[in-house]
């Protein structure tokens, strides 16, 4: 980024940094960017202000105890990174969880995406304006996940959920209940947002056709998740490489056009639908059985390697574990989605308005605490 | 299910234009020499058989006396991915050429693994530290740091 050249017509560029304590920033995270007039000719994200090391820590842990860490990573999806730790770490265990944990499984990660995703969404709309009020209003969705969680494992945020050969508890009496009327409510809720949102003036002309970005450069610069799929990339790894029981589900992988503000807000919508979609058929179909299988507290897996990966409600995260037959991983590396999605940051910003950055940042929809780990 | 190709499938197909760049001993995984990474790089991007248009993950671990460098590509139009890896001797200066030219989303994995390993890129447009500040002592994912 070189600050001191003059502009073609002779006026200078100002360096504006928004952040790391700025409200659309959604969390901390600095932009340093370059400004002609309200033009933005260059964007530089700077980041590490909430790393903590996860990787290193975990070399001191026993495996179990790692579930603890990952609940911190994206914690707005912490089922989803406990998964994702724990497909890792069955793949180098070699220990398979009882089906109805798979199931309970599945139906915690779907619900965790939509409790993502509205997140996701309502701090977009509060970037665009729409101070605090809409927010509220996907707050309150979220929340009633939150209570459901809450009823099954007794967390809210680090929960800690899944273990090594399947889940810490079963569900308790009255869930299926409480479930059920969330779906029937959420599905309405749902139709109420579409129309408060996706037919708003500012909404539009702010995003449609805004930040576009072609599905060549989103495989190049490894996007993966919401944000490959808006740019009418099929790829979903819970259809193209199915794990838990995702191939026995019957949902659609919901994709965009263009690859612009607009489709990669839609293409959340559409996700929740289908994720309401997946968790009534796992509710449906819950085999009885046992929730989890016996295994040691400190496990110590053969010497090797394994990669697990799972679709996070931002994209693909995967852990690679690397085990010298201690009861510690030697090292654990964590392919975090919202880190890599950041390469493209640049190129959606660059060109555009100054007001426009907050929105192409928001659509990217990542968790700080999972870029800098 | 996405198809892992293994080294026995690989090596057959590499060993006509790379076969001074490739490892055929060792153990299950493919290892590749250094210097010509990028190379590889290249083919196994465009080539039929492979079409790798995804730089999966990067990843990087310090067995004390080498330093192991992990590719996982992906293919999203065949549904296909392969691993190979990339072995580095010595702690003191680690150099490997970088491959932001052939996968984009290289550019910040890199970084991340110059930033915490220690290992430096060569060629690469922007190889300043990701998490920590300049001036920071050390590479924390190293063995010897803690």
């Amino acid at each position: 980024m070189n600050e001191s050249e003059k502009n073609i017509d002779g006026t200078e560029s100002v360096l504006l940094n928004l952040g790391p304590q700025h409200p659309s920033t959604h969390g901390v995270f600095r932009l340093r960017t370059l400004l002609d007039g309200e033009e933005v000719i260059d964007v530089e994200p700077i980041f590490g202000y909430l790393h903590r090391g996860s990787s290193k820590l975990a070399e001191e842990r026993s495996y179990t105890q790692v579930i603890t860490l990952t609940d911190r990573l994206d914690y707005l999806a912490g089922m989803s990174n406990n998964l994702a730790y724990i497909t890792a770490l069955e793949k180098l265990t070699e220990i398979a969880p009882p089906e109805r944990a798979r199931y309970l499984r599945v139906t915690m990660v779907e619900l965790m995406r939509i409790a993502s995703h509205l997140m996701g969404i309502g701090f977009l709309i509060n970037d665009l304006g729409a101070w605090i009020t809409p927010l509220m209003h996907m707050f309150r969705e979220r929340e009633k996940i939150l209570d459901l969680f809450e009823m099954v494992c007794g967390a809210r945020i680090t929960f800690s959920y899944m273990r090594l050969g399947g889940v810490s508890h079963d569900l308790p009496i009255g869930f299926e209940k409480s479930i059920n009327e969330f779906l029937d409510d959420f599905e309405k809720k749902i139709e109420e947002y579409e129309n408060l949102l996706l037919g708003n003036e500012i909404i539009l002309s702010r995003m449609v056709g805004v930040a576009p970005l072609t599905g060549e450069r989103a495989i190049n610069c490894s996007v993966t998740g919401p944000n490959l799929r808006a740019s009418g990339v099929d790829w979903d790894l819970r259809k193209k490489d199915p794990y838990e029981i995702y191939d026995q589900m019957d949902f659609e992988v919901p994709l965009g056009e263009r690859g612009d503000n607009w489709d990669r807000l839609v293409v959340r919508i559409e996700e929740m639908k289908q994720s309401v979609r997946i968790i009534r058929q796992c509710i449906d179909d819950l085999p009885q059985g046992p929730y989890r299988t016996d295994t040691d507290f400190f496990v110590r897996p053969p010497e090797g390697e394994a990669y697990g990966m799972v679709e996070a409600p931002k994209g693909e995260l995967g852990f690679y574990l690397v085990s010298d037959g201690t009861i510690a991983p030697y090292r654990m590396g964590i392919r975090s989605p919202s880190f890599i999605n950041l390469t493209v940051l640049r190129e959606l910003c660059v060109g555009w308005k100054l007001a426009d950055i907050i929105v192409n940042f928001g659509t990217l929809d990542i968790n700080v605490g999972e870029v800098d780990r | 299910m996405t198809l892992e190709l293994t080294k026995e499938y690989i090596i057959p197909l590499l060993v006509d234009q790379f076969k001074d760049a490739i490892d055929l001993d060792g153990d299950q995984h493919l290892y590749i020499n250094a210097d010509r990474l990028p190379e590889i790089c290249v083919f196994f991007r465009d080539d039929p058989q492979f079409k790798m248009d995804m730089l999966r993950y990067l990843d990087c671990v310090d067995y004390i006396d080498h330093f192991e460098l992990r590719y996982a590509l992906l293919s999203l139009q065949k549904n296909q991915s392969l691993t190979f890896k990339v072995r580095l001797w010595g702690r003191d200066t680690l150099e490997l050429p970088s491959v932001v030219d052939v996968w984009e989303g290289a550019n910040l994995q890199e970084r991340e693994i110059y930033d915490l390993m220690g290992v430096e890129f060569t060629d690469h447009p922007n190889m300043k530290r990701v998490f920590l500040w300049e001036g920071f002592p050390g590479h924390p994912l190293r063995k010897d740091f803690l």
